[in-house]
C-alpha cells in the first residue's frame, strides 16, 4: 500500500482545514509550554524520568500486575475479563447486553473502543450505542472517525455542527456553540439516565487497588459510569500502573502534556459495583482486559517502549507533519507520531509501508513525550525492518556506499550529478514540484580548496 | 486454554518470565507531601479554584453563606453529618437525603455535598463515595456547592495518598477529583462551560472543630 | 588549544554549497586555526542510515571514522551530520565492540561549527559585520539532538550592526528530512511554506541556519514564492565584515 497521496493532496489544498489543524494544534502546544516552563513546573523533567521507569517497570513484570489487579478488582465485587481480542470483547459486551435486556448502551470516550471497532459491532447487534464526549457525540452523528486523539471534532467548524444536528437531530441551525453543547446536554442527559449499561476506556488501571482512572472535563465519563446499572471498562493491557501512589506522577503529566491543565476537571478512580448502603453507583462492574496485539509489541523489546504511551497528544500537537495532514490521512485510529510506530507494529510493516517513512524525523514528539518514549528511535528501527523485508532503494545505496568509500569516485559522480542537476528527472522532478533548486555551483569545495591551496 | 491463560502465557513468554516468578520491586513512589499552613493553604486554594469560595467561622454561619448562594434556588443536599451540623437540611428549598434520588438530583438547581477533603494547589474537591454521599448529587445538578471543614484542606494529591494509599477499596467504590466545573473546548476549542456536568462550583470552608475523617 | 582543525565539510556542503565550507575556513583561520582538509572525506552515511540501510550505512561510517580517527579536533559545519556521528554512529555499530570503541574515542572530538567556536576564547578577534535583519531557523538535530539554542544565538549577537528577530516558528521543522523532502515532496513543501510565512513575519531580509539542507530547503520554497529573502549558513555571517 503506498500512502494517500490524493487525500493528502486533497487536505493541503483545503485552506480551511490547514487553518483549523494547524492553530488548534498550536494553541494546545502553547498550552502545554506553559505549562511544563521551568518557572511554571520545574519537576518536569524529573517526573518524566520517573514516569517512564514506572512504566517500563510495569511492563517488564506485567504478567504480575495483571494478576493484582484482578484480584483487587474481585475483592471490591467486580469482575475481570480477559479478552485476546477485539471480537471477544464486542461479544462479552453483546451478550451482556441481551441478558440484561439493554437496548441502550452509553459510552464515555476511548480510543480502545474505536480500535476494536466496538460501535459498529454492538450496532449489529440491535444495540444503540451513543458516544458521549462532546467531540465523538458530533462524529458519531457525522459519521466520521476521530481526528486526533484527545480533540476528535478538532477539524471541524460550529457551521460543521450547525449542519450535524440540524440533518441527525432535526433541530434548527444554530452555530452559537454554547448553544450546541447545550443541546447535546439535553439530548444526552435522557441517554445517560436511561442507558442498561456505561462503557468506558481506562486512563490508568492502578494494580494495588484495581482502581479503574477516568481522566476529563466534560463530566460524560462520570454520568457514564454513574448512571447505568452497569459498568464496563475496557483497557488495552498496558495501562497498569502498580499503585494508586504513582497516579500524581502521571496525573502532573498528562493533563499538562494534553492541554496545559494540571488537573482536568474531573479525575475519577473507581472499583467495584456500589458498595453496601451506596445509595448510587452501577451494580455490576466489569473490566475488559484486551490484548489484540499488544503481547506481540511487548514480545519485542526494542518496540516495548511504545507500550509506555499514556495516549496525551502531546505528541500529535508538536508533530510538523501531523499539522499538515491531519488525522484522517493516518491508515489507523491512532494518528500522529505515536500511530506512526504503533500502526506497523498493530497491523504489519507490510500493510503501509510508507508510514514510518512519512516523517522528517524532526524529535519533536520525542521531546514532548511525557514518558519519553523515543519515536525517531522506534522510527528508524521500523524503516529498518521494512527495507530489510522490501529492498526497494537498496541498489541506489550500495552504488552510492561505494561511491562514498572512493572519494575520487564519489567527487567525480558528485561532478556529474551537479551536472545533471538542471534536468527534471526522478527526485529532482519530485523537489521541483514544490520548490526551485539552486543551480549547481561551478565548483564543489574541494575544488575550491586545491585552488587556494595553490 | 481459554483467553485469561492465553493472554498470562502471552505476556509471561514476551517478557521471558516463568509462572510465579517473583518481580522485581517497583521504583518508589513519589510523593511530594509539602506541609503548608492552613493560612497558606487557603490563599492558595482560592487562588486556584476556579469557582467561588467563602470562608466562614462556623458551622451556623456556614448555613447562612448556603443560604445566600442558593438566592431562592431549589437544591438538593447529601446526607452528610457535616452538612446536617451546618443546618443545610433547614435552609428552605433544601431536600436532604430524598427517596427518589435520581429524580431529584435531575431536577434540582443545586447540588450540596461535603468532600472527603479539599486540596489546596489545584482547587480540588475530592468525594468519595459514601452512603452519606452519593455520586449523583455533584453531577447531575447545573450548580455544585461543597460545605468543608478547614481541617480537610490538604495541600495536594500527594498528601492525600500518603495518608488514603487506597482510593477505592471495601468501604468506597468511587473517588472522584473534582475541579473546577465541567468543560469543553471540542467545537473550535471554544470553551463551554457546565456540557455534562455543574457549570458552577462554590466552596465553603468553615473554621473551628469539626469531626475526624 | 588544539591549534590544527581538520574540516568535516560534509557531502551537501562540498557539493551543493562550497561557499559555507570555504566561511567556515576563514572564521577558524582567523581565530588562529590551521585548517586541515582531509581528502578522503565524503559522507557521514546519515541518508543509508535514515533510510533503514544500515549495512551500506556501516560501510560509509567506516570511511568516515578511518578518516579522521587520528584528527585532533573536527569541526562540522552541520547539526544533523554531527548529530549522526556523536549520536547515532553508536546504534549503527551496537553490536561490533572494536568500531564502537574507535567510535567513544572519535566522538569528543567532533564538535559542529557553532558548539566548537562557543568554548574558544578569542571570539571578538572575528570582528564579523552583517548590517542586515536577519531571522534564526533551528535546524532540527542542532536543537534537540546537540541542545543548540542558544550558542548560535549569542555568536550572532556578537556580530556588528547585525538584527537578530525570531519567527514564531523558529523551532519547527523546515519539511527538509532528507529523502523525507522526495518522497513525500507535498507534505515537505508544505512545511517550507509555513516557515515562509513565519519568515516574512519577521521583516527579516535573510534567514540563517546550521544546516545546508535547511537552507536550501527554505531557499528553495522562498524562491518559488518570489521572495528575495537569502538564506545564509552561520558560517557565512560570521565571515562576513559588511
Amino acid at each position: 500500500m503506498s500512502a494517500p497521496d490524493s487525500a493528502i493532496r486533497q487536505t493541503l489544498a483545503n485552506a480551511n482545514l490547514q487553518l483549523a489543524i494547524y492553530s488548534n494544534t498550536g494553541r494546545l502546544k502553547n498550552h502545554r509550554s506553559k505549562a511544563v516552563a521551568p518557572d511554571r513546573f520545574p519537576e518536569y523533567q524529573d517526573l518524566r524520568t520517573r514516569a517512564a521507569a514506572i512504566k517500563r517497570h510495569t511492563l517488564a513484570f506485567l504478567d504480575v500486575y495483571l494478576l493484582q489487579l484482578e484480584h483487587a478488582v474481585n475483592d471490591n465485587g467486580g469482575k475481570v475479563i480477559w479478552a485476546s481480542t477485539g471480537e471477544e470483547a464486542a461479544d462479552f459486551i453483546i451478550q451482556l447486553a441481551k441478558d440484561r435486556e439493554a437496548n441502550l448502551i452509553v459510552k464515555s470516550k476511548s480510543m480502545t473502543t474505536e480500535e476494536i471497532h466496538l460501535n459498529d459491532r454492538l450496532a449489529q447487534h440491535e444495540l444503540e450505542t451513543v458516544e458521549t464526549d462532546l467531540g465523538e457525540y458530533i462524529l458519531q452523528l457525522a459519521g466520521q472517525r476521530p481526528f486526533h486523539i484527545l480533540a476528535p471534532a478538532i477539524h471541524m467548524t460550529r457551521h460543521d455542527v450547525a449542519k450535524v444536528f440540524n440533518e441527525k437531530l432535526g433541530i434548527e441551525h444554530d452555530t452559537v456553540i454554547e448553544n450546541q453543547a447545550m443541546t447535546a446536554r439535553r439530548v444526552l442527559r435522557e441517554k445517560f439516565l436511561n442507558a442498561g449499561i456505561g462503557i468506558t476506556g481506562a486512563n490508568f488501571l492502578l494494580a494495588d487497588s484495581g482502581g479503574v482512572v477516568i481522566v476529563e472535563n466534560e463530566g460524560n465519563a462520570r454520568l457514564t459510569l454513574s448512571a447505568p446499572k452497569i459498568h464496563v471498562t475496557v483497557a488495552g493491557l498496558e495501562k497498569l500502573i502498580p499503585r494508586a501512589r504513582d497516579l500524581p506522577v502521571f496525573l502532573d503529566l498528562l493533563g499538562r502534556s494534553a492541554t496545559g491543565q494540571p488537573l482536568t476537571s474531573y479525575t475519577s478512580i473507581v472499583s467495584g459495583p456500589r458498595r453496601n448502603g451506596e445509595l448510587d453507583g452501577p451494580e455490576e462492574f466489569y473490566v475488559i482486559l484486551l490484548d489484540a496485539g499488544r503481547t506481540k509489541l511487548l514480545a519485542d523489546p526494542e518496540m516495548r517502549e511504545s507500550l509506555q504511551c499514556i495516549r496525551c497528544g502531546a505528541c500529535l500537537n508538536a508533530c510538523p507533519v501531523y499539522r499538515k495532514i491531519g488525522g484522517h490521512n493516518y491508515p489507523w485510529v491512532y494518528s500522529g507520531p505515536i500511530g506512526k510506530v504503533i500502526t506497523p507494529q498493530f497491523q504489519g510493516v507490510e500493510k503501509d509501508p510508507w508510514l514510518p517513512f512519512a516523517s522528517s524525523l524532526c524529535g519533536a514528539c520525542a521531546e514532548v513525550c511525557p514518558v519519553k518514549i523515543d519515536i525517531p528511535g522506534l522510527l528508524l528501527k521500523l524503516r529498518k525492518e521494512i527495507v530489510q523485508a522490501n529492498p526497494e532503494d537498496r541498489r541506489y545505496f550500495r552504488i552510492w556506499a561505494w561511491l562514498m568509500q572512493r572519494p575520487g569516485m564519489y567527487a567525480l559522480a558528485a561532478k556529474i550529478g551537479r551536472a545533471l542537476m538542471g534536468f527534471n528527472i526522478g527526485p529532482l522532478a519530485a523537489w521541483r514540484s514544490e520548490r526551485d533548486l539552486p543551480a549547481a555551483p561551478p565548483k564543489s569545495f574541494r575544488d575550491l580548496w586545491k585552488q587556494r591551496k595553490k | 486454554m481459554d483467553s485469561r491463560e492465553a493472554i498470562l502465557e502471552r505476556v509471561r513468554n514476551a517478557l521471558g518470565r516463568k509462572l510465579g516468578q517473583k518481580p522485581l520491586p517497583p521504583p518508589e513512589p513519589l510523593l511530594r507531601v509539602r506541609y503548608e499552613t492552613a493560612d497558606a493553604k487557603l490563599t492558595l486554594f482560592r487562588a486556584q479554584l476556579n469557582g467561588t469560595l467563602t470562608v466562614v467561622p462556623d458551622a451556623a454561619a456556614a448555613g447562612n453563606a448556603v443560604e445566600k448562594l442558593l438566592d431562592g434556588q431549589s437544591a438538593v443536599a447529601s446526607d452528610h453529618p457535616f452538612l446536617q451540623a451546618c443546618g443545610i437540611p433547614n435552609i428552605p428549598g433544601v431536600t436532604a437525603n430524598p427517596e427518589d434520588l435520581r429524580n431529584t438530583c435531575a431536577t434540582a438547581g443545586v447540588g450540596i455535598t461535603s468532600a472527603y477533603c479539599l486540596l489546596a494547589e489545584t482547587g480540588t474537591i475530592v468525594l468519595r463515595a459514601c452512603p452519606q454521599e452519593p455520586r449523583l448529587l455533584s453531577l447531575l445538578p447545573p450548580v455544585h456547592i461543597a460545605v468543608v471543614p478547614l481541617d480537610r484542606l490538604l495541600t495536594n494529591l500527594d498528601e492525600m495518598l500518603s495518608m488514603t494509599p487506597r482510593p477505592v477499596d471495601s468501604d468506597s467504590s468511587a473517588m472522584v477529583l473534582i475541579t473546577g466545573p465541567s468543560r469543553t473546548g471540542d467545537i473550535e476549542q471554544i470553551l463551554v462551560r457546565g456540557v455534562h456536568g455543574p457549570g458552577a462550583v462554590h466552596v465553603v470552608i468553615v473554621l473551628g472543630k469539626t469531626p475526624p475523617l | 588549544m588544539p591549534r590544527r582543525a581538520a574540516i568535516f565539510v560534509t557531502c551537501i556542503v562540498d557539493q551543493l554549497f562550497p561557499n559555507a565550507g570555504m566561511a567556515m575556513v576563514d572564521v577558524l583561520e582567523r581565530l588562529g586555526f590551521e585548517v586541515e582538509f582531509r581528502d578522503a572525506q565524503t559522507c557521514c552515511a546519515q541518508p543509508a542510515f535514515n533510510s533503514g540501510y544500515q549495512k551500506e550505512a556501516r560501510a560509509v561510517a567506516r570511511h568516515f571514522i578511518d578518516t579522521f580517527a587520528d584528527a585532533e579536533t573536527i569541526v562540522v559545519p552541520s547539526g544533523s551530520c554531527t548529530a549522526m556521528i556523536t549520536h547515532h554512529y553508536t546504534d549503527l555499530f551496537a553490536r561490533d565492540g572494536q568500531a564502537l570503541e574507535r567510535i567513544r574515542a572519535l566522538t569528543p572530538k567532533v564538535f559542529e561549527f557553532s558548539q566548537f567556536l562557543l568554548g574558544l576564547p578569542n571570539l571578538d578577534a572575528l570582528a564579523a559585520r552583517f548590517p542586515h535583519k536577519v531571522t534564526y531557523h533551528d535546524s532540527c538535530h542542532a536543537l534537540r539532538e546537540l541542545g543548540l539554542k542558544d550558542a548560535p544565538r549569542r555568536l550572532l549577537g556578537q556580530v556588528k550592526d547585525l538584527e537578530l528577530i525570531e519567527m514564531e516558528a523558529a523551532e519547527e521543522c523546515c519539511g527538509f528530512g532528507g529523502t523525507f523532502s522526495v518522497k513525500f515532496a507535498q507534505i515537505s513543501g508544505a512545511m517550507a511554506r509555513t516557515k515562509v510565512d513565519s519568515i516574512l513575519e519577521t521583516g527579516a531580509t535573510h534567514v540563517v541556519s546550521l544546516d545546508s539542507s535547511c537552507l536550501m530547503q527554505l531557499r528553495g520554497s522562498l524562491s518559488r514564492g518570489g521572495h528575495k529573502i537569502e538564506t545564509l549558513h552561520l558560517a557565512e555571517v560570521l565571515a562576513s565584515r559588511g
